[in-house]
């Protein structure tokens, strides 16, 4: 029975508004919730024109063409707009390449047998990727191999004159244009570092030249951080390949531990994973009357254990609280990135302790147990026993676990999907051509209380495998699909009579999840492998991408390296940016003459749809392919 | 709707939310992100000026009897009963800027394309009321009728009243014992 309230607006997801209802019931405030109370949200922010970079300000522009036109520096809404576009994609980028340190890091201290439990897992990634730095493979060990990967990839961040070995693998056109238009990145720590150089007072002024540099600091994200903390993570846990799971709140039981992993960097998840096995604590388990330990993931950190062994996953991003909510979490058990300050408060209600681990990320209220690779086993052994440990705790009165779940098919790493296919690309560039394949839509980003939550998502994502669109996504958006059911070779049912005969034959879903959101740099991998086999730019490509609900700055530097690696990509939520007509115009016109992509904001999933599949069409056309009906 | 929008000074923080707030109220599509793009661009009738080390926003006080009203040769603006809004006619008005001239308050201005005087109107025709007031993060602005704002300030003075009587009775009690 389909019911009308508060809940039922606010979610799209059944286990999100049982959740929801249980939350007002009991008076625990959310995200929601406290959106409502910051509204009305400041014209100035939502339009990217206040300035806060000087102690002469606070400034802002009058967005109605009156006064003040200027900041007191001078700054115009364009240069105002420009600079703190660039600045939130130099967090974004940050955030994803201090991510891909941390994987560098481990790498390393696995390579000089320090890596308190971790392992070279892929042997056979680890001497690709040294073959792409002209790292020597033969008749060394894995150890002394990785030793010379972590010190080369390591060495990426502080380069001074580039280039980012990974950004050769975009097709050379695009390299060539990267080249030309001196966005090419020399480095990751220092693009990083001169936007915020070139965003003090008095630097750069010129809302293109800002924006120019917005575009070499993406590029050193996808192509750099981002698909270092990838690649790396594969070496050390394995590269992803099919496997079935189940997804949702309903993955939680309320006669095991319930341990919730929540966050991004998988050199914690793994470990927790591993010590979830302990006969030790399986033992204090039973001591405790619990039937086991259940561990299971939350937002990306969930997706990396998701991707790699099966484990649950119970929610997106606007799912953290309600997962506390339940009643039935032991610990949330927390690193970096996306993780709500609210959880601690939402966790006094409950017996439920979070527990921060990074010493990049502490949250008043939590109990913080600092993670270090070099004692990750013993660490995650201490944060297991935690849990158990809590379990007495539990008020069953408060349990209140929702029955969704949903089964769902993940792990396509690009080397799965080679594998799907028999070992080349062709199946599917041959279906592209003929044209059972329309194109490829890789949609990914977050979740945004202004929108219901995974409606854009779902509703998107829908229609473009119903118009014979191959699916490729990551992050909140691919936990969107997988609980509602797009993840399974099953769900090819609701595609396109051509995209179905695909998936059919290949026994594959026609949504295929490829990790977490700096597993979008994957997605970058995919794209650069179909147009180098087409003997094309990612540009020419019949291909779009969408953030339907993003967020984040981490979003914003995505959506960049996306349109300036060639793809038009559409975001569901309105950028801070229309404050400035002549950034707006930049972003969503002119930089399609300049990097091949160029932005579209749409917030109704329908028409977003219709845009990419124009696009679509449009790239097909100019490629000489039919354009089925 | 009736009332008046009162201000409270030490309250406003000065973001201008209410100018946003008034300009948007009066655009065509009534959205900020399609406002910014219209032609002509909407314009504000609220200005936040500074005021000392504070700010306020200030807009047409709807004079019950307004000077501007009184001197309108082409009776363009006229007094909507007591409490009510200055409405201005702008079919009516020929933009002979007498009213601008007159206002104490300095809160009646041009249109852009110069066919008329823009002024605030309280939103009559909106169901919440004011844009500017419920756009107003600090509730700074409040939208309530007179007799509203003097029970308040009644029920707030004999409370203090009683609060200094209790202290002082209690001052009175120390003082014996």
């Amino acid at each position: 029975m389909e019911v009308k309230d508060k809940a039922s607006e606010r979610s799209f997801d059944l286990a999100s508004q049982f959740m929801l209802r249980v939350a007002e019931k009991q008076g625990i405030e959310t995200a929601w919730d406290r959106l409502e109370k910051q509204q009305p949200q400041c014209g100035f922010g939502e339009l990217g024109i206040c300035c806060r970079n000087c102690n002469m300000g606070p400034c802002r522009i009058d967005p109605f063409g009156e006064e003040p036109t200027k900041g007191v520096c001078g700054a115009t809404a364009d240069t105002i707009v420009a600079r703190n576009l660039l600045r939130m994609i130099a967090a974004g980028a940050a955030a994803h390449s201090d991510h891909g340190r941390d994987i560098a890091h481990t790498l390393l201290l696995t390579a000089e047998g320090k890596g308190g439990g971790y392992e070279i897992k892929d042997e056979a990634k680890l001497k690709a990727l040294a073959a792409e730095y002209g790292i020597e493979t033969e008749k060394r060990t894995k150890e002394e191999i990785a030793l010379d990967l972590a010190k080369a990839v390591y060495a990426e961040f502080g380069k001074q004159e580039g280039p980012i070995q990974f950004t050769r693998r975009a097709p050379e056109k695009r390299v060539k244009l990267w080249q030309k238009l001196g966005v090419d990145p020399r480095g990751i720590d220092r693009e990083i570092v001169e936007c915020m150089h070139r965003t003090h007072i008095g630097v750069d002024n010129d809302y293109v030249n800002l924006t120019l540099h917005g575009i070499r600091t993406s590029i050193s994200d996808g192509w750099g951080g981002s698909m270092i903390a990838t690649e790396l993570s594969d070496v050390l846990f394995g590269t992803p390949t099919p496997v079935r799971s189940i997804a949702n709140l309903g993955v939680l039981k309320d006669d095991e531990v319930n341990i919730i992993i929540h966050g991004h960097e998988p050199t914690l998840s793994e470990m927790v994973v591993a010590a979830t096995q302990d006969p030790e604590l399986l033992e204090l388990a039973k001591k405790y009357k619990a039937k086991g330990i259940n561990v299971v993931g939350m937002c990306c950190t969930g997706t990396e254990v998701l991707m790699r062994h099966g484990i649950p996953i119970a929610g997106n991003f606007l799912q953290q609280e309600l997962a506390v909510i339940t009643g039935a979490a032991e610990i949330v058990v927390v690193d970096v990135q996306c993780i709500m300050p609210a959880l601690t408060s939402v966790a006094d209600c409950y017996h439920t302790k979070v527990i921060s681990t990074s010493p990049k990320a502490k949250f008043p209220g939590a109990t913080h147990i600092e993670f270090h690779e070099e004692r990750a086993y013993d660490i995650a052994k201490e944060i297991v026993r935690t849990a158990v440990e809590n379990y007495p705790n539990r008020n069953p009165r408060l349990v209140n676990i929702p029955d969704e779940k949903t089964e769902c098919m993940v792990g396509f790493s690009v080397e799965a999907i080679l594998k799907v296919l028999g070992g080349s690309l062709n199946p599917l560039l041959d279906a592209v051509k003929s044209g059972a394949i329309m194109g490829v839509a890789g949609v990914v980003g977050c979740n945004n209380p202004k929108v219901k939550h995974d409606y854009s998502h779902v509703t998107l994502v829908k229609e473009l495998i119903k118009n014979d669109i191959l699916v490729v996504n990551g992050g909140c958006n691919a936990i969107a699909c997988a609980k509602a059911g797009l993840m399974l070779p099953e769900a090819a049912e609701q595609a396109g009579e051509g995209l179905k005969g695909v998936c059919k034959s290949l026994g594959i879903p026609p949504v295929l999840h490829m990790g977490s959101c700096v597993d979008n740099s994957r997605i970058l991998v995919t794209l650069a492998a179909m147009a180098n086999a087409l003997g094309i730019d990612i540009s020419d490509l019949p291909a779009a991408g969408a953030a339907p609900e993003w967020m984040s700055e981490k979003a914003v530097s995505i959506g960049t390296y996306f349109i300036s690696s060639g793809v038009f990509t559409v975001l569901g939520t309105v950028p801070p940016v229309l404050g400035s007509t002549n950034v707006t115009k930049l972003l969503t016109e002119d930089a399609e003459g300049i990097v091949g992509g160029k932005f579209a904001v749409e917030t109704d999933p329908f028409k977003m749809a219709e845009l990419m599949i124009n696009h679509i069409k449009s790239k097909r056309q100019a490629l000489g392919l039919a354009i089925p009906s | 709707m009736q009332g008046t929008i009162f201000i409270d000074m030490e309250r406003c923080q000065g973001c201008k939310s209410c100018e946003i707030a008034c300009a948007v109220e009066h655009s065509k599509s009534k959205s900020l992100f399609q406002a910014v793009l219209e032609e002509p661009r909407p314009q504000t009738r609220v200005k936040v000026e500074p005021v000392g080390q504070l700010a306020a926003p200030l807009q047409c006080c709807h004079c019950e009897d307004a000077p501007c009203v009184t001197v309108c040769p082409t009776k363009a603006l006229e007094k909507q009963g007591v409490e009510g809004p200055v409405l201005v006619r702008e079919e009516l008005c020929i933009g002979c800027k007498w009213c601008i001239l007159v206002c104490p308050f300095g809160v009646i201005g041009l249109s852009r394309e110069g066919k008329a005087i823009i002024k605030c109107d309280l939103c009559f025709e909106r169901e919440d009321g004011p844009a500017c007031v419920e756009a107003c993060p600090t509730k700074a602005l409040r939208f309530i009728t007179v007799a509203e704002l003097n029970k308040e300030t009644r029920r707030k003075a004999l409370t203090e009243l009683q609060h200094s009587l209790v202290a002082g009775k209690k001052q009175r009690l120390l003082v014996r014992s």
